[in-house]
């Protein structure tokens, strides 16, 4: 019982602390997507995220500055994709493959320069992101143990879902988040209510490499200690598939999240004990994510204007 | 009335010189770049080129080039048909392993039938693979991007296990696959590699790269197959409307771009690789296909061409380091590029920077012609 206490406790706590980054890209990808404009660079825009958070923290010495500096430099290139895409009418998936391109060997060379190597140097446990609830629960008994183990977690984690409570209320509850949806299903519509689709694509293109690049910056400041080029290796990928997964809502993401949170959590756990192929459990999630999609979800319902770049009539 | 196109006229309306002014303007930044970090450009692009432009260096590109075209082609033939293929790295993953499976476990077999049975082989994996997608989009709606991102990590992680599998994996210490027999190597002979002066991995899968460049060009433009398919890719319903079964079609799309890709794979590997190492994480020349068919305008011809550009950047870029510039500027660069090419409706508005008064005669000489259309018309 103590045992399976202990694990379970594991897998918990594995599965918030991989579920985090994807959670904050996923939520990026949903104001993008839901405000019509396919974001592909979600990847790019982690890398660049995950590079200045850990390398500001390292030479501010303070891990809240460095992961909102992660937050704009996803930003900056979420302006990019954006210029490209919501200004000029470029392609969205080209200019996001572009922005894939762009953002690991920018900050991959900046890397060399700074550090003449492609990795960073490890931050200092003070340096990171902090655990909320260290020491808070009572080790010795086995319900504190286990409430230990799931809440090692770091703050980053706890924010995003908070910040999923936040966007899903944005989404559904306010007045931008009505205008936000109407410009990914009609935007000629919203033009002529007087709403500026351009503006209010630009924004969330923006606010959607805002929280990309946290996402990435969790994964150097939190789960690791550095930024090495195979720190984001698919998960902005991922967290699109979440999002499709979800049907285009906060909600659905985060269930898509958790779902693959939990399997990396899973493979954390059996990956030591049992005599199961790693190779084949680390397929879990991906095979896992197509069976649901087949037997319960279902086709996914895409905003209609998603992926048509708006011209504004003259 | 013809009226004499002025230059900037010109530069507007013609695609190739928009991916020419891109690749410019990828250098110009690569450029910047450079300078800001203290380096010579001249040195940099210098050795870029010289890297390149000799016998064996050049070899050196058309060998690297081989996968990032037959890759390209599989994008770009997904392009035409209305698919955004971003599985073809799944599909190159398999194919590749499908190849080495055979080139290893039916090594004994003579040249002549392990090549073609490999190439089989490895079509049928990436086929397999785009089927497998294009199922699931056509019987239960579901994405095909996402779905396609899920088989590039089923794709992976089946490609380690079967490489850990006893009989694949290597008799020593390497974290790889067995070599593939002699018999399934595309390398030309040791003799003549050396007296031609080539690289050592030099072999002829550009040919084979070029006849599929050929085929892939004669089904797009010159079969009702190819009709049917760019049909449902230009407007599915019109298409259905029109008696095309819409559904067939996508698959038919998926298989065909999906073998493309699996050949990737398998030249890559019986060209170069020779074996399949325990990847840590996704290789990405099914990535680099997109590139390629994006920089190629997803015409067969111009992938060729683009294929080669990108493997000489890609060799070019390795040898950076020897004169002291990182070589991820190959990325910035490439990424610049494609950035370019998808903001090429600027290149489009640059007859717009003429004088004001030239352009307003113009648009008098347009409102003119428009009106004398629509009076020859009714």
């Amino acid at each position: 019982m103590t045992n399976f206490m202990n694990n379970f406790g594991v897998i918990l706590y594995a599965t918030l602390i991989y579920t985090t980054p994807l959670l904050y890209a996923a939520l990026g990808s949903c104001f993008s997507e839901v405000s019509g404009v396919v974001n592909i660079g979600i990847e790019g825009m982690m890398t660049a995220g995950a590079f200045t958070g850990t390398v500001v923290a390292y030479f501010t010495g303070n891990p809240w500055i460095g992961f909102l500096c992660g937050g704009l430099a996803g930003a900056f290139f979420g302006m990019l994709h954006a210029i490209a895409t919501v200004n000029l009418g470029a392609d969205q998936t080209i200019a996001g493959t572009a922005i894939n391109m762009l953002g690991p060997g920018i900050v991959i060379m900046i890397a060399k320069v700074l550090f003449n190597s492609t990795d960073t140097i490890p931050l200092e446990a003070s340096m990171k992101i902090p655990r909320l609830f260290r020491g808070v629960f009572d080790t010795s008994t086995v319900f504190g143990r286990f409430m230990d183990n799931v809440f090692a977690n770091y703050a980053s984690t706890y924010l995003v879902f908070i910040a999923v409570a936040i966007v899903w209320f944005v989404f559904y509850k306010t007045r931008f988040g009505l205008r936000l949806r109407a410009c990914g299903e009609h935007p000629q519509a919203c033009e002529t209510l007087g709403i500026n689709v351009i503006r209010m694509r630009f924004l969330c293109v923006c606010i959607s490499g805002f929280l990309a690049g946290l996402g990435g910056a969790c994964v150097t400041m939190a789960i690791s200690t550095q930024f090495r080029p195979i720190s984001i290796v698919g998960q902005g990928f991922i967290a699109i598939a979440a999002v499709i997964f979800g049907k285009f809502r906060p909600q659905g993401a985060l269930l898509g999240c958790l779902l693959f949170g939990f399997c990396s959590g899973l493979k954390v756990v059996l990956g030591g004990s049992s005599g199961i192929n790693m190779q084949l459990i680390s397929m879990i999630p991906y095979v896992v994510t197509v069976i649901v999609l087949v037997l319960f979800v279902g086709k996914s319902r895409v905003p209609s204007a998603n992926g048509k770049p708006y011209i504004k009539a003259k | 009335m013809t009226k004499k196109k002025s230059f900037l006229d010109i530069v507007s309306e013609n695609r190739f010189i928009h991916i020419l002014l891109s690749i410019l303007l990828g250098f110009l930044v690569g450029a910047v770049f450079l300078s800001v970090m203290g380096l010579s450009v001249g040195a940099a692009y210098g050795r870029l080129i010289t890297s390149v432009t000799t016998r064996k260096g050049f070899s050196y590109v058309i060998v690297y080039s081989v996968p990032y075209i037959v890759a390209g082609l599989s994008v770009a033939f997904s392009f035409k048909t209305g698919v955004f293929n971003i599985g073809a790295e799944g599909q190159f993953v398999v194919g590749s392993m499908a190849a080495a499976c055979v080139g290893i476990l039916a090594g004994n077999l003579p040249k002549p039938i392990l090549i073609p049975l490999c190439f089989i082989a490895a079509m049928a994996a990436g086929a397999i693979w785009g089927i497998i997608v294009g199922f699931l989009k056509t019987r239960w709606g579901i994405n095909e991007v996402l779905s396609m991102i899920m088989f590039n990590w089923i794709a992976f992680y089946l490609s380690n296990f079967i490489a850990g599998i006893p009989a694949i994996h290597s008799d020593g210490t390497a974290e790889a696959t067995k070599n593939i027999s002699p018999n399934a190597s595309m390398l030309f002979s040791k003799d003549f590699i050396k007296s031609a002066g080539l690289c050592p991995t030099a072999n002829w899968g550009i040919l084979v790269a070029i006849a599929m460049t050929v085929l892939v060009w004669f089904v797009i433009e010159k079969t009702t197959l190819g009709y049917e398919l760019k049909a449902v890719g230009s407007n599915k319903f019109a298409a259905e409307y029109g008696g095309i079964n819409v559904n067939r079609s996508i698959l038919t799309a998926l298989a065909i771009s999906g073998a493309l890709a699996g050949l990737a794979g398998a030249l890559q590997l019986m060209g170069m690789g020779n074996r399949i190492s325990v990847f840590s994480s996704q290789e990405g020349f099914g990535f680099a296909g997109i590139v390629v068919a994006l920089i190629g305008c997803s015409n067969p011809f111009g992938v060729l061409i683009a294929g080669i550009f990108y493997g000489a950047l890609m060799f070019g870029g390795s040898k950076l380091n020897l004169v002291g510039a990182p070589t991820q500027l190959i990325n910035v660069i490439v990424g610049t590029v494609v950035f370019f090419i998808a903001i090429s409706v600027i290149f489009e508005n640059l007859k717009n920077l003429k004088p004001r008064a030239n352009r307003n005669t113009e648009a008098a000489a347009n409102k003119k012609t428009a009106e004398q259309k629509e009076g020859s018309k009714s």
